[in-house]
């Protein structure tokens, strides 16, 4: 009887392990908990500024969507403010999708030459360039846009230079390592065997990358370019330094023309908190923020057909 | 020991292990000569001189790491870029490890098959015309006509012939390998080689595999590495034992099992160790 009793007596004494263990739950949880706390309060805060547009300011959400004239401190003829953030919606959506779609053709070569072509090449050279890329601050990409790139557009295309075009060529060159490198961990997953099958029934290693290769992987490329617009749709910094800051209906990519960052960036310190002008930003940023949730949505979705196949 | 006194000690005095197939019915139809293989500076196959007879099963058995899946790699040049390989490897009298040949073109004659089924995420239909397509081949009767006759040689027509459209990941194991067989054989081969195709596979697939291949010796050279001595005793004429990357004996099959040459195939193929 004594040696069971002891016996319980030691399994049920907590081990110096077992209460470290419960501090590795507690600390693991809590660092979580302050995650999930930011986000909900960055959401909840910039909710219900931007929504204080619509609610305490009475802007109509179609005025707001569809309105071609920014310029909140001024009423109209009909004594509305002008809020109209379609230029600026417009200018977000064409600068993200075009630099997407000068970026892609770039990723995907350069990820087939990393992975496919010449993988000791690929490790040794443009792997540590694309990361260097990657770690360039944004702002020296918005000087170099600003001191080569709006000249050389104003020199061959005329205009001012700022505009559309510009920064989507500053873009195109942010996004590229993003893309590229999500691309060749996608070109990583296919299993090597695939490769083999293909090889095997006498299919060349362009008609294996372009058949097999590039199929199996389509999930994770798609998965990278949208990765990459999310990035070229929250860049503010060098896009506000290229793009001319006017927030006008781009007529042609060489007019100034502004997007959703350009806009807040420029205006945020010159406005008074809880005023119109303040709140018109706020929901831009509600644009952005949810644009960005729009676009982790679509990754997921993505990913998530990828598995199934 | 006094019963194996016959048997060779000295593996030096068989240092050419070349049978020619005595059967005039089946002639050679590929042979290596000379055939090193190094990985690096690493020397994986030293001297694989083997002939191969035609519409024959060739089977290559020996312990893991002792060289045939590289062997069997090499034959149709599936180590290009991984490993260096010498020598010459002649099929139907024309040198194919030559730098001019044209791989692709090599690679439709003498078809492979590998130790993990792997079909593509394509519909099963798709899977066998991918390399028809390659070549080509766009007229719809054509393609139905030879997905038909590749599933039917490969004993699975019957169990997909409803389910062509159907993703080829849905298969069972064996049913994929079948499939795989089926791809091989869509673009017509001399030569059909196959890594380990049963090691992933349970009894039931397997003996089902066995049945398949010795169908489609009739119309196809079969060269078959194999973990399992039973398997190359069911369904193979000729066995080549290799060690340490060395051919050590090669002769028909019932030669191999009852009256081996050297000591280690004796001990391999009586599983006294391997």
């Amino acid at each position: 009887m004594k040696s069971t009793e002891q016996l319980e007596q030691q399994l049920k004494r907590h081990s110096k392990a077992a209460k470290l263990e419960i501090w590795g739950k507690v600390v693991s949880f809590s660092a979580l908990l302050l995650i999930v706390a930011v986000v909900v309060a960055i959401i909840g805060f910039v909710a219900s500024k931007g929504l204080a547009t619509f609610f305490s300011n009475h802007v109509s959400l179609w005025d707001f969507l569809s309105g071609k004239s920014w310029n909140p401190g001024v009423t109209d003829a009909h004594g509305k403010p002008e809020v109209g953030a379609l230029p600026m919606i417009v200018g977000s959506f064409l600068i993200t999708i075009l630099s997407a779609i000068v970026a892609t053709p770039f990723a995907i070569g350069t990820a087939v030459f990393m992975n496919e072509i010449s993988p000791n090449k690929g490790a040794k050279i443009l792997q540590p360039v694309t990361e260097l890329l990657v770690g360039i601050p944004s702002v020296v990409y918005g000087f170099i846009g600003l001191s080569v790139v709006v000249p050389v557009t104003r020199a061959v295309f005329g205009g001012s230079g700022f505009g559309i075009l510009s920064g989507t060529c500053v873009l195109f060159v942010m996004i590229l390592p993003t893309v590229t490198s999500m691309s060749v961990d996608a070109l990583r997953s296919v299993p090597r065997y695939y490769r083999e099958a293909s090889l095997a029934l006498g299919a060349t290693q362009w008609q294996t990358i372009y058949k097999v290769v590039l199929r199996a992987a389509t999930p994770g490329m798609m998965t990278a370019v949208v990765f990459g617009m999310a990035r070229a749709f929250g860049e503010a910094l060098a896009v506000q330094m290229v793009i001319g800051n006017a927030a006008l209906m781009p007529g042609s990519l060489v007019d100034p023309a502004s997007t959703l960052t350009s806009v807040l960036t420029t205006g945020i310190g010159n406005t008074v908190m809880g005023s119109l002008q303040n709140n018109a930003l706020w929901s831009l940023a509600l644009v952005l923020l949810l644009m960005s949730l729009v676009f982790n949505l679509i990754i997921r979705l993505i990913g998530r057909k990828g598995r199934l196949q | 020991m006094f019963l194996s006194n016959d048997i060779t000690q000295n593996t030096e005095m068989l240092d050419r292990h070349v049978v020619q197939p005595a059967d005039p019915q089946h002639p050679t139809i590929l042979s290596t000569e000379d055939l090193h293989v190094y990985y690096g500076k690493k020397e994986a196959i030293a001297e694989g001189d083997l002939r191969f007879a035609s519409n024959q099963i060739t089977a290559l058995i020996g312990p893991s790491g002792s060289g045939k899946s590289t062997f069997l790699r090499s034959l149709n040049r599936m180590n290009d870029r991984i490993a260096t390989v010498t020598g010459r490897i002649m099929y139907r009298g024309v040198d194919i490890n030559q730098p001019d040949i044209d791989v692709y073109e090599m690679r439709r004659r003498v078809g492979m098959v590998f130790q993990r089924p792997n079909p593509f995420a394509k519909s099963i239909y798709d899977n066998i015309a991918f390399a028809l397509r390659l070549r080509g081949v766009t007229d719809k009767h054509a393609l139905d006509e030879i997905v038909e006759t590749s599933l039917k040689q490969a004993a699975l027509w019957n169990q997909v012939k409803d389910d062509l459209n159907k993703s080829a990941l849905a298969l069972s194991g064996g049913q994929a390998q079948r499939l795989c067989i089926a791809r091989a054989i869509a673009v017509k081969p001399d030569i059909l080689l196959l890594d380990e195709p049963a090691s992933a596979l349970d009894p039931v697939s397997t003996s089902q595999l066995e049945d398949t291949l010795l169908e489609l010796k009739q119309h196809y050279s079969i060269i078959i590495v194999t973990h399992n001595m039973q398997q190359a005793g069911r369904i193979s004429e000729y066995t080549a034992f290799f060690n340490q990357g060395r051919v050590l004996e090669y002769d028909t099959t019932s030669h191999i099992f009852t009256n081996p040459q050297v000591q280690v195939t004796s001990d391999y193929v009586s599983g006294n160790f391997g």
